[in-house]
């Protein structure tokens, strides 16, 4: 389970893939979900502990959004570097279970973006995964910054798909050119 | 077949579950049966290393043993590959004519693969 303590929930309904598609594989983990209204701001701690991962992920989105493969898979590459400087002993041990399993498969989609230079729709569906992970990493590391989660619902044959900005306007990293705009702010995460 | 086997984590029905030992297990598995050319040389170093990339990716033995986030994504990249034509790879059924996955089988594992993802509670 995520660390509850360190969210102040407002008043926050349910996450991206509860409300839009129907799944309930995340309901588990955001047990708030019988909160009525959707105002969707989430407050977390201030930390600078996963800033490195939110720069290079910020990158690796940005060149996804230039749909340029060849450098999404060199940020990607840096990414997974992050990962494996992240200071995980200097967490908690109730949040370090948890942190892990994020790494461990946020790692593995940052390899696969990082290994599939020229396969620009194989780099987005890791992508969309691997923003989930970072989605949740925040929620227990804290962020530096203020974040975005946009989310797109055409993305994944209507299935929807999120990831995180550190700007409010929409630049789609799914789309690219194709279609920039498709979005919108799901979720705001701000620094206590 | 040990605990963590994806067919004893789930309640995997019979149907699906031969389709995945037709057309998973051997590479994604421990239980792989080495063919006859496999210990002819280059051959069997190739497939070596094909098995062995294979199982790093998605080792259905140890499926258990993955963290109910990793078994999402993989779940995840699994209906994905198989949607797409990209498993099981064709330069594998080429040789292994039973372990093609015919479209009525693919539905079948993707309807079924769907649900486990749709499902996949953290807890």
């Amino acid at each position: 389970m995520l660390s509850l303590a360190i969210i102040s929930w407002g008043a926050f309904a349910q996450n991206d893939y509860s409300s839009m598609n129907h799944s309930e594989k995340d309901q588990g983990k955001m047990d708030m979900k019988d909160n009525s209204s959707a105002s969707a701001s989430i407050t977390v701690k201030h930390s600078k502990s996963a800033s490195a991962v939110i720069d290079r992920y910020l990158k690796l989105k940005k060149a996804l959004v230039e749909d340029n493969s060849q450098k999404a898979a060199s940020e990607s590459k840096n990414l997974f570097d992050a990962f494996a400087k992240f200071n995980l002993s200097a967490k908690s041990n109730s949040e370090q279970k948890e942190l892990s399993e994020i790494i461990e498969d946020a790692s593995e989609h940052a390899e696969h973006i990082s290994e599939n230079s020229g396969n620009l729709d194989h780099q987005r569906e890791h992508f969309e995964t691997l923003s989930n992970d970072i989605r949740d990493l925040i929620v227990i590391a804290g962020s530096d910054r203020t974040l975005y989660q946009m989310y797109c619902p055409m993305y994944n044959n209507g299935d929807g798909g999120m990831w995180l900005s550190s700007s409010i306007e929409v630049k789609n990293p799914f789309y690219g050119s194709k279609m920039m705009k498709c979005g919108s702010v799901q979720q705001e995460f701000t620094i206590k | 077949m040990l605990s963590t086997e994806f067919v004893n984590v789930y309640e995997v029905p019979e149907n699906v579950q031969q389709i995945l030992l037709n057309s998973c297990y051997n590479c994604h598995s421990n239980n792989t049966n080495y063919p006859w050319y496999s210990y002819v040389q280059p051959i069997g170093l190739l497939l070596e290393n094909h098995i062995y990339k294979a199982k790093a990716e998605l080792n259905l033995s140890e499926f258990g043993d993955y963290s109910v986030r990793k078994q999402r994504s993989k779940l995840k990249s699994m209906i994905s590959q198989i949607e797409k034509g990209e498993m099981p790879m064709t330069s594998y059924t080429f040789i292994h004519r039973e372990a093609r996955l015919p479209p009525e089988d693919k539905n079948k594992l993707i309807d079924y693969l769907k649900t486990l993802k749709n499902t996949s509670h953290e807890n």
